[in-house]
Parts: C-alpha cells; sequence; structure tokens
C-alpha cells in the first residue's frame, strides 16, 4: 500500500512541515517514506510545496504526479495540484485561501476555514497542524499518537505552550474530517 | 542504530564524519548548501576542520594539501563549482591524492539553475580537468546509498590513492528520507587511518632519517619519465577496473522485451515505470550503475535477455551516458534515449509512455 | 681541517636549475640554513609555486608538495590544517603571487593562516621567457609590454607588502631586497623572525625579498643588482610593515 500527498501552499504556510511530521511518523511506524520538497528562490514567500510518499514497499520514484492526497494551503497550489489528484482521492482545501475552490467531483473533498480557525485555536502558525489533522483524521495514514510522540519529543522541554497549541490544532483538524 | 529522517546533503555529510573524515573545505552553492553548514555545524565538535574557502579553486587546492598529508578530506559542491574545481582535480588524480568530492548537480550549462540535473556525466567520467586521469566515481540513487558511499568512497581513495567523486543531483541533495548510519570511527580507529600513508604523505620525520623527503607533485619535466608516470596511473585503473564495478539490477528477467539504463535519481522514476508496466503485464528491465567509472559494460551487455527489442536510456540531461551504452550494447540491439533538461525532472507517466510505445 | 661552510642540512644534493646571477640560490639558502638553525628540518613541510621555483619541491631536504600556479597558500593551509604539528611555508614569485594567486595570498593571509610566505619579487616572469608581472615598474619593457609598462592602460606595480598590511590578521610582514651582502644578512633576519614566529606558532609571516632577473632583464648580473636600486627599490620600499611580536634576537 502506498500514499502519495503533495503539500502545496505559500511560503511560510509551513506546508514543508506537514510532509515532514508525515514522513517522521510513518518512519516510525515502520512504513517506507520519502520527502521531496521544492526549493530555491520560490521558497522564499513564493508558492511552496512537497511530496510525500509513505509506502509499505520500497519506494521508487519520490516524484508524484498523480497524489492520492492534496493539501492545498492557496488558490495557486489548488489550481496547479487539484487536476492531477488521482480518482477518489482526497483534497483538503483551506476555504480562507482558496475561494475559488475546486470543480472536481471525482474525489472526496474537505472544505474549511482553517486559517480562521487557526487564528482561533490562538495563532495562524497552527494552519498547517489544523490541515495536517484533517489528513490523519480523513486517512488514517499514520496515527495521532505517534505524531503526538514525535511532537513531544522535539517541543515538550523547549516550548510546553506551543506544544500544546500544536496539538490542539491537530485535534481540531481531525474532528472536521470526521 | 535507529533510522532518522534526513536530507541527501546532511547525511552524506553526517557519513562523512563518521567516517573519519576530519577536514572539510567548501564555498557556499545552491543545491548543496545543506551539505556545508552540516559540516560548519559538526566539524567542530569532533575537533575537525571545517574551513569556508574563498572559491571553489581554494577549496580543491586545500583539499590537495590536506589528502597530501595523508588524512581524509572532502569538498563539495554544485555543477558550476565543481567546474572550477577542475584544475585542483586533475593535480589531485596526478599527484595522486586521496580525496574525495561530492557534486550536488543542477542544471546547466554555465549559471543554469538550481533544479536537479545531471549533465556533469561527460565532465565526471571523461575528464573534465586536463591530462589523461580517471575519477573513481559513484551515483547514489537514495538518502542510504548517498550516506553509505562516504564511507566506501573514503575507502577506495585510499586504497587506490585516487580522487573519489560522488556525483549525486539537487533531488537527492535535497529530499528526506530514513537514513541508518554505520558506526562512528573511533579516534584510534583515525588516527591509524592516517598513518597508512605515512610511507609517502606530509608527515613530520619523526626518526630524523636523513633521506625523509617526500614530494607531493604533479610535475614530470622529463617526458620520458612523465609518459611512466601516465602508464603507471593506468595500470592502476585498469585494477580498478577489474575490482570495483558496482551495479543494481532491476527485474531483469529472460522476459524482458526492452532493458532500460538509468542512473542515481533518475533510476527511481524508471522502477517506478517498470512497476507500472509489470501490472500490465509487459516486461522490463533496468540496469543501474552504481559506478558510472569503472562502467559496466559487460554487466550491461549480459543482461539483454533473448527477446529485448531495445536498450532505452533515461537520464537528466542530452544524452551524455548514451556512448557508454552503445559501446556496451555493440550493436546488438537499437539503442534509444529520452531525457529532460533544464533542471526538469520526468515523472514516471513520462517514462511508462515512452516504453510502453515499444511493446 | 675545519668547516667554515657548507650546504645545510635543509638542502638537497640536487643542484639548483637558477640562471647564472640569480637570486633564487640565495633566498633558498636563507631559508634552508634559519631551518637548520632553528631545528626545524624534521617537522618542517614547503610548498613550491609555478614560476622559476617550480622545482624548489626538490630542492628542500623535507617534505614538499608541488602546487597549482597561484594555489600555494590554499595548498600550504590544507597542509597546516591537517598536520597543525608541522610547520609550513610556501615560496612564491610575483606572477604566482600577485597576479593569479591574489586570492589565495589574500585570504590565506586574512584567515591568519599559521604558515610563512616568502615571496620573490624580480618584477618580471622569469620561467615563461620574460614577459609583464603584476609588479613589473612603469615603462619597463618586457616581451609582453614591449613598449614598455603603461600605467593608463594597464595599471601600476602591486605593492604585496603594502597590501596585506591593510589586513587585521598578519603577524609579520616585512620586505627586503636581496641586492648586496650587508642587504642579504639583514634579509636572513626577517627570514629568522618569520620562522621564528612560524615555530611559536603565532600566526601569518610574509617575507618579501626583492630580487634580479639578469636574463630575462638582458642586463648582467653586477649591473642588474644596480638597476634594481635605482629602479625598484623607491617603488618597493624595503622595511617591517607588520610586527606583532617583540622581535626576535
Amino acid at each position: 500500500m502506498k500514499t502519495e500527498i503533495i503539500c502545496a501552499g505559500f511560503g511560510g504556510q509551513g506546508v514543508l512541515t506537514i510532509g515532514k511530521f508525515l514522513a517522521q511518523a510513518g518512519m516510525a511506524e515502520g512504513k517506507h517514506v520519502s520527502w521531496l520538497p521544492s526549493y530555491g528562490p520560490e521558497m522564499r514567500g513564493g508558492t511552496a510545496n512537497v511530496m510525500t510518499v509513505v509506502s509499505g514497499e520500497p519506494i521508487a520514484s519520490p516524484i508524484v504526479s498523480y497524489p492520492d492526497v492534496l493539501i492545498a494551503l492557496n488558490q495557486p497550489s489548488l489550481d496547479k495540484f487539484g487536476p492531477s489528484v488521482r480518482k477518489d482521492g482526497v483534497i483538503i482545501i483551506d476555504a480562507d485561501m482558496c475561494p475559488h475552490g475546486c470543480k472536481r467531483d471525482d474525489v472526496v473533498k474537505i472544505t474549511a476555514p482553517m486559517s480562521s480557525l487557526a487564528k482561533e485555536i490562538g495563532n495562524i502558525m497552527v494552519l498547517n497542524m489544523v490541515a495536517l489533522g484533517v489528513l490523519i483524521g480523513k486517512t488514517g495514514l499514520v496515527k495521532y499518537e505517534t505524531i503526538e510522540a514525535d511532537l513531544n519529543k522535539y517541543m515538550k522541554a523547549k516550548n510546553p505552550d506551543l506544544l500544546a497549541l500544536n496539538l490542539s490544532a491537530i485535534k481540531k483538524g481531525m474532528e472536521l474530517a470526521k | 542504530m535507529a533510522k532518522v529522517l534526513m536530507k541527501g546533503n546532511e547525511a552524506v555529510a553526517e557519513a562523512a564524519i563518521r567516517a573519519g573524515c576530519r577536514l572539510y573545505f567548501a564555498y557556499p552553492i545552491t543545491p548543496q548548501s545543506e551539505l556545508i553548514e552540516y559540516m560548519a555545524k559538526m566539524m567542530p565538535t569532533v575537533n575537525g576542520c571545517f574551513l569556508q574557502a574563498e572559491s571553489e579553486v581554494a577549496a580543491i587546492n586545500m583539499v590537495y594539501g590536506a589528502g597530501g598529508a595523508g588524512k581524509r578530506v572532502m569538498t563539495s559542491s554544485s555543477s558550476p563549482g565543481i567546474s572550477l574545481k577542475q584544475e585542483g582535480i586533475s593535480y589531485c588524480a596526478g599527484a595522486e591524492i586521496p580525496c574525495v568530492i561530492v557534486n550536488v548537480q543542477r542544471g546547466g550549462p554555465g549559471l543554469g539553475d538550481i533544479q536537479p540535473g545531471q549533465a556533469d556525466y561527460f565532465q565526471a567520467v571523461k575528464g573534465g580537468g586536463h591530462g589523461d586521469y580517471q575519477l573513481i566515481v559513484l551515483a547514489p540513487s537514495s538518502v542510504q546509498e548517498f550516506a553509505d558511499m562516504a564511507s566506501d568512497a573514503f575507502d577506495l581513495a585510499d586504497k587506490y590513492r585516487n580522487p573519489v567523486l560522488i556525483l549525486a543531483d539537487g533531488m537527492l541533495g535535497q529530499m528526506m528520507e530514513p537514513v541508518e548510519f554505520k558506526p562512528k570511527k573511533t579516534d584510534e580507529e583515525i588516527a591509524i587511518l592516517g598513518e597508512q600513508h605515512n610511507s609517502w604523505c606530509i608527515c613530520p620525520n619523526q626518526d630524523g632519517d636523513k633521506k625523509h623527503h617526500h614530494e607531493i607533485n604533479s610535475l614530470e619535466i622529463d617526458p620520458l619519465v612523465l609518459e611512466k608516470h601516465v602508464i603507471k596511473l593506468y595500470e592502476k585503473y585498469a585494477i580498478v577496473e577489474k575490482n570495483e564495478i558496482r551495479y543494481e539490477e532491476y527485474n531483469v528477467s529472460d522476459d524482458n522485451e526492452v532493458l532500460c539504463v538509468s542512473f542515481g535519481t533518475a533510476s527511481r522514476i524508471v522502477k517506478s515505470a517498470i512497476d507500472e508496466l509489470k501490472g500490465k503485464g509487459k516486461s522490463v528491465g533496468l540496469i543501474r550503475p552504481i559506478t558510472l567509472w569503472p562502467y559496466p559494460y559487460e554487466q550491461i551487455k549480459a543482461a539483454i535477455g533473448p527477446k529485448v527489442k531495445k536498450v532505452y536510456v533515461f537520464e537528466l540531461n542530452m544524452g551524455q551516458m548514451v556512448d557508454d551504452v552503445k559501446i556496451a550494447v555493440n550493436g546488438k540491439v537499437p539503442v534509444d534515449f529520452f531525457g529532460k533538461v533544464g533542471g526538469i525532472v520526468f515523472t514516471p507517466a513520462e517514462v511508462e509512455e515512452k516504453l510502453e510505445k515499444c511493446f | 681541517m675545519e668547516v667554515i661552510a657548507k650546504r645545510p642540512e635543509s638542502l638537497t644534493k640536487t643542484p639548483f636549475t637558477y640562471c647564472p646571477g640569480c637570486l633564487h640560490g640565495v633566498a633558498h639558502r636563507l631559508i634552508a640554513e634559519t631551518i637548520d638553525e632553528l631545528g626545524l628540518v624534521n617537522s618542517m613541510a614547503g610548498v613550491a609555486p609555478v614560476g622559476c621555483s617550480v622545482f624548489a619541491y626538490k630542492f628542500f631536504n623535507f617534505d614538499m608538495a608541488q602546487a597549482a600556479h597561484g594555489r600555494a597558500p590554499a595548498v600550504a593551509t590544507g597542509m597546516k590544517r591537517a598536520r597543525p604539528d608541522m610547520h609550513v611555508f610556501t615560496y612564491q614569485g610575483d606572477g604566482d603571487l600577485a597576479a593569479i594567486g591574489t586570492a589565495e595570498i589574500i585570504h590565506s593571509a586574512n584567515r591568519g593562516e599559521h604558515i610563512s610566505v616568502f615571496f620573490v619579487n624580480n618584477a618580471i616572469y622569469g620561467m615563461t621567457g620574460g614577459q609583464m608581472a603584476p609588479t613589473t615598474l612603469p615603462e619597463m619593457k618586457t616581451s609582453t609590454s614591449p613598449y614598455g609598462r603603461k600605467v593608463d592602460d594597464i595599471g601600476y606595480p602591486i605593492r604585496a607588502a603594502e597590501l596585506l598590511a591593510t589586513l587585521v590578521a598578519p603577524y609579520y610582514i616585512e620586505r627586503v631586497s636581496l641586492l648586496s651582502p650587508a642587504e642579504i644578512i639583514k634579509a636572513k633576519k626577517a627570514v629568522l623572525k618569520a620562522l621564528t614566529y612560524n615555530k611559536e606558532g603565532r600566526g601569518f609571516t610574509f617575507v618579501e625579498f626583492i630580487s634580479t632577473c639578469p636574463t630575462n632583464w638582458g642586463i648582467d648580473p653586477v649591473k642588474s643588482k644596480e638597476w634594481a636600486r635605482e629602479n625598484m627599490l623607491p617603488f618597493f620600499k624595503p622595511g617591517c610593515y607588520r610586527d606583532k611580536g617583540e622581535g626576535v634576537e
């Protein structure tokens, strides 16, 4: 079983981090993973994307042509990658940043004002964690507990407040997926 | 040791340190900056030397000096910077300096762009610098292999007193995959490694031998002496060719109707296409040269099964490896080529489409 | 029989390949004698340049590397960093140091690399047959400045000692001349200072020798020294441009 994910948005929205958490958790659960970012000047304020693959088998190409899951945190990203999502795949859309939405009706779409929700939780910075929560809530690709353990490792000592904020953002996302 | 998720650029740096590299000289360039940054951060923690040189030219000449002093030393860069290093690389080959050079290739020619490419194949395996010489060239296709090659490269460099080039690309440098590292060499092991070259390298004259005079040199002004030196180098290269060819076979069988040849990250895309075609009942094999020099000519020839109609070369350049594949195939079947340039990486779907047309 | 002069232990028996009247031999000897006197012969390593002294790796009787044109300071940097217990110097000419190797000399000096640099300035390229050097004097004729060096076109000669003395890191910088026995004795003192500082691990040391090239100047050896005195010394003024130490007895 192989799941290919593209996360895309503006630089600074934390899309690369979504992929990183997925890859990290996939690895912790004993799966094969790859994480391939776009890089260069486009990362500095332009659009950024990351292709993440989580698979039971060794991963051949880390390049994703037809993603199973797309997280689109802005309209240009949705326009660019939306058409290539596999039939019956999942598209996760930040309604605040994608005013025109996506016209596909052969995929599962989860559209929510995630930027506003992140602000409600306490910080726009946790937008990416809301999206990550939606993804794991919808697909069950990796367990919440695995991600929590990972976050604990990096943040518990350094910044416990930020850790709590991140975890509630992920949980909020998981609720949205229901 | 548990697996860690790491970028290729960082993994190769960590692996080099673990392999006993304590000297690193380089100049920043995208897309290999994480490598130099990792070395800047980690070398001081192992009492190693990190030095950001004033240029690529200076960096490779520092490598010449440190390698000439018998110590494990590395430099890294990306395509335009590797071009600048070519003079020094030729000197290192001529003076038989063991050292490791990493090229995280990007698009060219000229300043090109910063996206992945494989257009430095000719430069790596056919020369690059002036004169008759060969580098041992290793081409990784995963972050794990990139890391493993660091220690392999140092071992080969020491064994043959020859520069070893790891030819990676921007994709491999930037992507993260799980890596399992080999154990760290102890200070004692590193000290022993450092002594293996004391018969010829720049080193203190510890017992005060009056005849102690080691020369690190690529100059032989007498043509007859230089000819002898070059012939001696080529005798060494012949041994490398005999002993060190590395390659991977993927789905190679007598049922193959097409045999692909592809190296580095490009080969991974080809593997995906082969898997897709397998599901459709179409048999395609792949030979992935791991050493680009010495090149697996015989192994490619031997992998051409009875039903193979075509050998297909896939590269991220304009077909620089095709000549070598043609030498291997030697007219047995036609050789075709598909490539992408400018930093664009072909997709599994594009490769699949090309291969499907062969059936 | 009492021996009053002999080949320094720091020189091999290989005969020098320099032209009659050339002062490279004098500079080599000063360096070799000083290394002997300081007892450094077993921990010394040198780097030879490209230029007339390209074969210096054969003449010094300890470990030597031959560097690509201009890159000796980078090679010395690598050697010193790899073998901090050794004492490292480069020996370079004016084309090597002040033209093609400008970046390497400035940055090794700026890092305060713990090496000594011996720079022989004779205002011309010797080995390739008398072409214009970065230190060729205004209006001086060479094979590539056949009408004389035109400063409006190609600029003025580079004063390496003064240039490096603008940097903060270098420990010791001095220009000396090799034009008479008295000057050679003075030059020896500068070499001693540089190598003593090197031995003590104090930092970057630099000695520039004003020298001659009778062959390519087309002037006989005796007159070439007069010519250098009249023409080179007013522009390349001997003197100490930096000394962070207390001096050496």
